[in-house]
């Protein structure tokens, strides 16, 4: 690009092209739509973050209690709101983490299994069944799990109280098991596990054939052809599936606004209803918020926002390590 | 070809949005021959939208005065009461339907935006909330208000607690958790459900109402259809939520005592209570003061309102405003409440429900 001479006037000898002017004009107004594009991009993440903030300082001003200490949601509360996001923020957390705990292996686990030991008819089908999970909408995932496998994992939460309870997050001390942030997380990690998988499945098709043949000649098994040969090379990518759907994860909404109880507690229990996202939190409490309420909670979509990119920046950095690593080796 | 397919798409466009601009000048209103409830009908179309605790109500209405008065056309939008107050003070709406009346806050940027008169609060539907619940082999149930706060401030923690036996002689109740359902999502049901706690149950209620659950322990469910539906598949539960959704589901529903004896949810046990409440708005403004320690009837009740200018408003909106509301205050309109499990108005306080609605006057 930075060659680029830029012509006065049409027609004129310009001896580098084969094809004249007709290519540069055609550079020149591809690498201005491309830069347009580009800095939408920018722009609209700047906008979006410049409004948040915007609209979140009344509320953080009217605020009587400390924003990121307190768990209470009362920011409609006259004469004096109190409100903060310290039970949001553990509860996208967790409940995010549970996902991923249980998402990403099993995600893998597929997206492994259709790349390599899955005959090619079975593969196809399996690949487009998990693609077609991925076009599910989440109300949908909201009112199964709600209404099928809340009831049906209360046994679970008994289970893991009966003979895990000396592990503190399994402990129930209220004897109710439904509505947890566990029942969120397992819906969750189902909701993930599409994207996890079939970007996986992408980056290990993608391994050379050759680097899987000479790990074979090596006389290495599958297991550890797999895990010396393919797992290096789509490593970056897998860690980039999974930021994906982490991303899903602390933002969906309704899919846990139906599930979870949504008390704005911190409760390590994970088995015992209670617990509330950032997401779910503005789903349930938008429509009938005042104004200091409405702020309250563009204040804290504006943590969620500011949760996010950190999220995709250290994924980042993770990614550009390894390839580093790859690079050099 | 090409052109002259342009040319086609381009023509039909702008036919396309010829016909748009027509539907958008068609607002405003105006009178024809019909008559409604014994009103002239107007024509015309006005939005509004508020509170959904009214609106199957506002439906019921809607389709009735559409169906009587060809040409008039009401768009009734369930945002929630926030969402419709700040609608209608932004213009958005000719009214808006609200659980509760205006705040000092929001009242002056109402009456600001009607500038010629205030905005008023007029009673329209009523409600009564009712606690449904699900334990099997109990048919009857009856709770003193301060057994509901104990059990919604999880103080009372099993149904075979001596306080809820104590109410309940002669009924076999089981010696099982309570599972108390509230609302995850803000709510007019649960603003009005423990402002009746605080009020007749002070002593076992020591949180402050509001529109979000402020007790601690107990489940949270999204919307009233949520709350019936932990119910039905619940088993030991209970939760608070409006007649019609209890009716709906089939659920039992617990009689309140209130120190008089229990009286059994009803239209009829609920309306009494709302005639009975005072007057606290001034003028037109007809904001209610709610007597929940009443004795005589059912006390868990909620009025919502319509709130729109009493002078002042839009004067393309006030005839058919002004015109439905008359219809929904008339006896044919208040008498469709009770079939789809609301509340009338009755007695002094329709009179003075009409006579706000007389008032309205662009």
């Amino acid at each position: 690009m930075s060659t680029t001479v830029e012509p006065a006037t049409a027609g004129t000898a310009e001896p580098i092209s084969i094809h004249g002017q007709a290519v540069r004009r055609g550079d020149r107004i591809f690498r201005g739509v491309s830069l347009f594009a580009g800095i939408t991009i920018l722009v609209i993440i700047g906008a979006i973050g410049i409004f948040l903030i915007w609209r979140a300082i009344p509320s953080l001003q009217a605020n009587t209690a400390n924003f990121f200490t307190t768990s209470a949601w009362f920011p409609d509360q006259t004469p004096n709101p109190v409100f903060g996001i310290a039970a949001l923020t553990f509860g996208t957390l967790f409940t995010a983490a549970i996902a991923m705990v249980l998402g990403v292996p099993v995600g893998i686990g597929i997206a492994l299994f259709i790349a390599q030991y899955a005959d090619r008819r079975l593969a196809s089908t399996l690949g487009f069944v998990t693609d077609l999970l991925a076009a599910v909408p989440s109300i949908i995932f909201g009112m199964w799990g709600l209404s099928f496998l809340t009831p049906h994992m209360e046994g679970l939460g008994q289970w893991l109280n009966d003979y895990l309870g000396f592990i503190p997050i399994f402990r129930n001390d209220l004897n109710q098991y439904s509505k947890s942030i566990l029942i969120a997380g397992v819906v969750l990690a189902i909701m993930v596990l599409p994207t996890i998988s079939a970007l996986s499945r992408e980056v290990l098709t993608q391994v050379p054939r050759s680097t899987i043949e000479a790990s074979l000649a090596l006389g290495a098994t599958r297991w550890e052809m797999v895990r010396q040969a393919m797992f290096p090379f789509a490593r970056p990518g897998m860690i980039s599936a999974a930021m994906l759907g982490l991303g899903r994860a602390l933002g969906e909404t309704i899919a846990v606004a139906l599930i979870l109880s949504a008390s704005n507690v911190i409760n390590w229990h994970i088995t015992e209803p209670g617990g509330n996202t950032f997401a779910a939190n503005i789903a349930l409490k938008w429509n009938e918020a005042g104004p200091i309420g409405l702020s309250a909670l563009i204040a804290s979509g504006l943590v969620l926002f500011a949760i996010t990119l950190v999220v995709n920046t250290i994924a980042r950095g993770i990614i550009a390590r390894h390839a580093e690593f790859r690079e050099s080796s | 070809m090409s052109i002259s397919r342009t040319v086609r798409v381009v023509a039909i466009a702008m036919l396309g949005g010829l016909a748009l601009a027509a539907c958008g000048s068609d607002s405003g209103s105006g009178s024809t021959g019909g008559t409604i409830a014994g009103q002239p009908c107007q024509t015309g179309s006005i939005k509004a939208s508020g509170s959904s605790a009214q609106k199957n109500a506002m439906a019921a209405w809607v389709n009735a005065y559409q169906t009587g008065c060809a040409g008039a056309t009401i768009d009734y939008q369930a945002t929630g009461s926030g969402a419709g107050i700040q609608d209608f003070i932004n213009k958005q709406t000719a009214f808006a339907g609200s659980d509760s009346p205006l705040k000092d806050a929001d009242r002056a940027k109402a009456d600001a935006m009607c500038a010629a008169g205030p905005a008023i609060d007029i009673p329209m539907v009523g409600g009564a909330i009712v606690l449904a619940y699900n334990v099997s082999g109990v048919d009857t149930l009856v709770l003193p208000a301060n057994v509901i706060a104990g059990i919604f401030a999880n103080t009372i923690t099993t149904w075979n607690d001596p306080a809820i036996a104590a109410a309940n002689p002669g009924v076999t109740l089981p010696a099982a958790t309570i599972a108390a359902f509230h609302r995850s999502d803000s709510s007019g049901t649960t603003d009005n459900f423990t402002k009746y706690l605080k009020n007749a149950a002070a002593s076992a209620w020591t949180y402050d109402s509001g529109k979000e659950w402020a007790a601690p322990g107990g489940q949270g469910a999204k919307g009233s259809d949520g709350m019936a539906n932990a119910v039905t598949s619940t088993a030991n539960s209970i939760a608070y939520m409006e007649l019609s959704f209890a009716q709906n589901a089939k659920l039992a529903v617990a009689s309140v005592d209130n120190g008089g004896g229990a009286i059994v949810p009803s239209s009829d046990t609920a309306a009494s209570t709302i005639a009975a409440a005072t007057v606290k708005g001034t003028g037109n403004d007809l904001s209610l003061s709610i007597d929940y320690t009443t004795t005589t009837g059912y006390p868990i009740v909620l009025v919502t309102y319509e709130i729109t200018c009493e002078k002042g408003g839009d004067a393309a909106n006030v005839p058919l405003t002004k015109a439905l509301l008359t219809y929904t205050s008339s006896d044919e309109g208040q008498g469709k409440l009770a079939a789809i499990g609301y509340v009338p108005i009755t007695g002094d306080l329709l009179t003075k429900v009409r006579t706000s609605v007389s008032a309205i006057s662009s």
